[in-house]
């Protein structure tokens, strides 16, 4: 589909429907003076998905709400809090849905675990059926080839057939 | 009267369409050369009317005619001519007629082209062919028609959405959906095969050249889309995981697969089975991206659930040619011979590796795609998946099959030596190593994976270089020989170290970007000065100008680097007045491979809400792609490809003389 278009008219339609004028996501007015701090709030923003809009981080956002996270996340690192703690604190107040990288439990088990049980699982699938099928074809030489009687007959043919070869 | 023409074509095509699908089916049952011979007028008739339909919808748009809803919600008299013409696909009715044009014109394609095909075969595969364009044109007709007039005419249309109005939308969704539908001829000769129940090398070589064209134009169209993202929505990102990209890059993933795993099957007559399930898997990926982009269902599960004609329709194509094409081959693939024997080090083997790493990144962007929405609808659990996800699954596998990637061009066929291409492949580990040494020195400790990814690049591009330097013997043989040799070369050969090369470009790119990319957020009056690695940009400053259909405010800034100066950048902020909204104008300056990237915020009195970036090397993400398709054109006019597939009869020799 026409994606990059429907995309951008799906951002566009939900800025719309906020009636909010698109500005840029970090505005100059939020910036942490101490950087490491900032640098930190900027790394945890990625992660933080804005929820009302479609997919995207509270970092890259132009929505409100967008604004209102990044400044509590600032707020509670300037309160001391550690990464881990900011994001249980946003996570008990907004639910799974506000982590971009889901966590590990019952219910994402099989999300993070497809990719690499894939590879592994594809890769046996892999190895049996070339096993299974190099064995196959032993299997077919194998029936080719003459068993003694076979050949004990096929010498006796040969025998009445060319004469000669006995005389040699 | 226009429309009326417009609307009748598309009932004519559909006519055309449903004798396609159902005369050269039993034509190629009863070897009736004449009921065979149908597929090909009506597939070139069928082309003929659709585009009839398409151009009318065009003259509509270009004439401004609002009693027709589908211009009126969607143009503007005042609109520049060339989004008025790109308007046409702008929206959904008149893209689902793009997507069924381009469908038509492949079909009308191997109609043209296909002489050399077996006639039975080229009767099922337009047959296959008609059956997906008679789904998409009753889904037309029956829920978007681009057609519907308004009873009382009004005077103005609402407009084109302002981001939409960007050359981008004349390009992106024209060559994405040459990619997308190409697919279906891939499709088609896949199910084809099945009827027929014989399966061959000859075969793959047809379906190569046409999976390579539909590759080709996905691989542009995913990166001109990416381009367009990146300079017109302002924060400097050109990939979001976002589920409407990932829906493109499925197909690309599994088409990509389905390259490889083709030539498999035409050098050595193996993998067959697995190569028709790709074909069947890639094409299913295309419609499932329709789906999930018409149907709204990403939005919102509840929004699905709220209008959900045009979804329904389209689950139901879904599932009638996903199932339907599985079924078919889960009832007759058992019946395809299975072909030659390999050493699992082999070239053959070396395929089979990258389709294992591609189907599997393909499936991990398919389960973070749809995981969400599965877990919403099976236990109202709300949860995300975003780029932080796809960077932690997706990126590993690409980086482990881009370590295995130099060795496959240089294994042999049926049994390869790996400690030969491993000492054939010396030179460019070397280099790949030095490189990473001096950046990590450069870098002095920074991020420590930057410059290993970038290594693993060299080593990539590195091994392609040694691979054609291998080829044509240089440094061992005269110059007059090499020259020789490479002018002799199989064209596909170069084709292969290119899109090799290309990835390869495209990771340093992507590196480069998101590692040593620096900003800087700041409001600025005029007269103040940015600094940002070494430019200096000072805000000289602010106009207000009027445009056709919007007025802007546009900021000046000087760029300068050592006091010299280089040029100027006029980002700006545009109001659409009809639509009542603004779209943000990037400023762009090219230095070298790197860009210098400034985009407005907002004003507030006299002071202009800014960020500028610097982004090293980014334009090696665009270079890289653009790469791979002039390797896939390369390969496309190799003279094995380009003459075709022999006719039976000489079939057997001439196929071992390719060898």
């Amino acid at each position: 589909m026409s994606c990059r278009a429907v995309f951008t008219i799906a951002v566009v339609l939900i800025l719309g429907i906020g009636g909010f004028s698109p500005a840029h996501a970090v505005r100059p007015d939020e910036i942490m003076s101490d950087p490491v701090k900032e640098a930190r709030a900027r790394h945890l923003s990625r992660e933080l998905r804005c929820m009302v809009c479609q997919n995207q981080s509270i970092d890259d956002s132009d929505a409100p709400l967008a604004r209102d996270l990044r400044l509590l996340v600032r707020e509670r690192i300037a309160a001391g809090d550690s990464d881990t703690q900011v994001l249980d604190f946003l996570v008990a107040r907004f639910g799974e849905f506000v982590l971009l990288k889901p966590r590990l439990n019952s219910h994402t088990y099989l999300l993070w675990l497809l990719p690499p049980l894939g590879l592994v699982a594809g890769g046996a699938v892999l190895w049996l059926y070339h096993r299974r099928r190099t064995q196959a074809a032993r299997g077919e030489q194998e029936a080719l080839a003459l068993t003694p009687d076979e050949e004990a007959r096929l010498e006796r043919l040969l025998a009445t057939e060319f004469p000669s070869r006995e005389a040699n | 009267m226009i429309a009326e023409c417009g609307h009748y074509a598309l009932v004519l095509a559909l006519a055309l369409s449903l004798i396609q699908s159902i005369v050269p089916l039993f034509g190629a049952h009863w070897r009736d050369v004449a009921l065979m011979n149908v597929a090909r007028s009506t597939a070139l008739a069928q082309f003929l009317f659709v585009a009839l339909s398409f151009g009318a919808l065009v003259i509509l748009h270009v004439t401004s005619d609002f009693s027709v809803e589908n211009v009126f919600e969607n143009s503007h008299s005042l609109k520049p001519m060339i989004y008025k013409i790109t308007g046409v696909w702008g929206n959904h009715e008149g893209s689902m007629l793009l997507w069924v044009s381009i469908l038509a014109l492949f079909g009308s394609l191997v109609a043209a082209f296909g002489n050399n095909l077996p006639l039975t075969l080229r009767a099922r595969v337009l047959s296959v062919q008609a059956w997906i364009a008679s789904a998409f044109y009753l889904f037309i007709l029956l829920t978007s028609n681009p057609f519907l007039r308004i009873g009382t005419p009004p005077m103005e249309g609402k407009d084109l959405n302002p981001v939409l109005q960007d050359i981008g939308l004349a390009v992106h969704p024209p060559m994405l959906y040459l990619g997308y539908v190409g697919f279906s001829i891939a499709f088609s000769f896949a199910i084809a095969a099945l009827i027929e129940g014989r399966i061959d090398a000859a075969w793959a070589r047809w379906v190569r050249p046409w999976t390579l064209v539909a590759w080709i134009f996905l691989t542009l169209g995913i990166a001109m889309g990416s381009y367009w993202a990146y300079y017109e929505l302002g924060w400097g990102g050109w990939w979001f995981w976002d589920p409407v990209e990932n829906a493109s890059l499925m197909p690309w993933l599994a088409g990509t697969a389905l390259l490889h795993s083709a030539i498999v099957m035409e050098k050595r007559n193996a993998l067959k089975v697995w190569t028709v399930l790709l074909a069947i898997l890639t094409f299913s990926l295309s419609l499932l991206g329709t789906f999930l982009v018409r149907s709204n269902v990403l939005t919102s599960v509840h929004a699905f659930a709220l209008s959900p004609a045009r979804g329904v329709f389209i689950l139901m194509i879904l599932c009638l040619f996903i199932g339907g094409g599985l079924s078919l081959y889960a009832w007759r693939a058992s019946e395809l011979k299975q072909g030659g024997l390999f050493a699992p080090i082999s070239r053959e083997g070396a395929l089979v590796l990258n389709n294992l790493f591609l189907t599997c990144a393909c499936a991990t962007v398919f389960v973070g795609t749809l995981y969400p929405l599965a877990l919403e609808v099976l236990t109202g659990e709300k949860i995300s998946v975003g780029a932080p996800f796809f960077n932690l699954t997706f990126a590993p596998l690409c980086l482990l099959l881009l370590m295995a990637l130099p060795f496959g061009p240089l294994l042999a066929w049926k049994r390869g030596d790996l400690l030969g291409a491993a000492q054939r492949l010396l030179a460019a580990g070397i280099v790949a190593l030095v490189v990473t040494a001096v950046i990590w020195a450069w870098t002095r400790g920074g991020a420590s994976l930057a410059p290993l990814a970038i290594g693993l690049a060299i080593f990539v591009i590195g091994g392609a270089v040694s691979d054609l330097v291998d080829r044509v013997g240089l440094f061992r043989l005269p110059l007059g020989t090499v020259w020789r040799r490479a002018w002799g070369m199989p064209r596909s050969n170069w084709g292969t170290a290119f899109a090799h090369a290309g990835v390869g470009i495209a990771l340093i790119g992507i590196v480069c970007e998101s590692t040593w990319n620096s900003e800087y957020i700041a409001t600025m009056k005029p007269g103040d000065v940015a600094e940002i690695t070494g430019y200096q940009l000072k805000l000289e400053g602010l106009d207000e100008r009027p445009g056709p259909n919007y007025r802007e405010i546009a900021a000046r800034f000087q760029v300068s680097l050592d006091g010299r100066t280089l040029g100027t950048l006029a980002p700006s902020k545009r109001n659409f007045t009809t639509r009542g909204s603004s779209t943000t104008e990037t400023a762009l300056m090219s230095r070298g491979l790197s860009q210098l990237y400034v985009s407005l915020g907002d004003l507030s009195g006299q002071a202009m809400a800014v960020r500028i970036y610097y982004k090293p090397m980014v334009l090696l993400i665009w270079f890289g792609p653009i790469l791979m398709a002039i390797g896939g054109l390369l390969s496309l006019s190799d003279r094995r490809l380009r003459i075709g597939a022999p006719r039976p009869a000489l079939g057997s020799r001439r196929l071992q003389a390719a060898e």
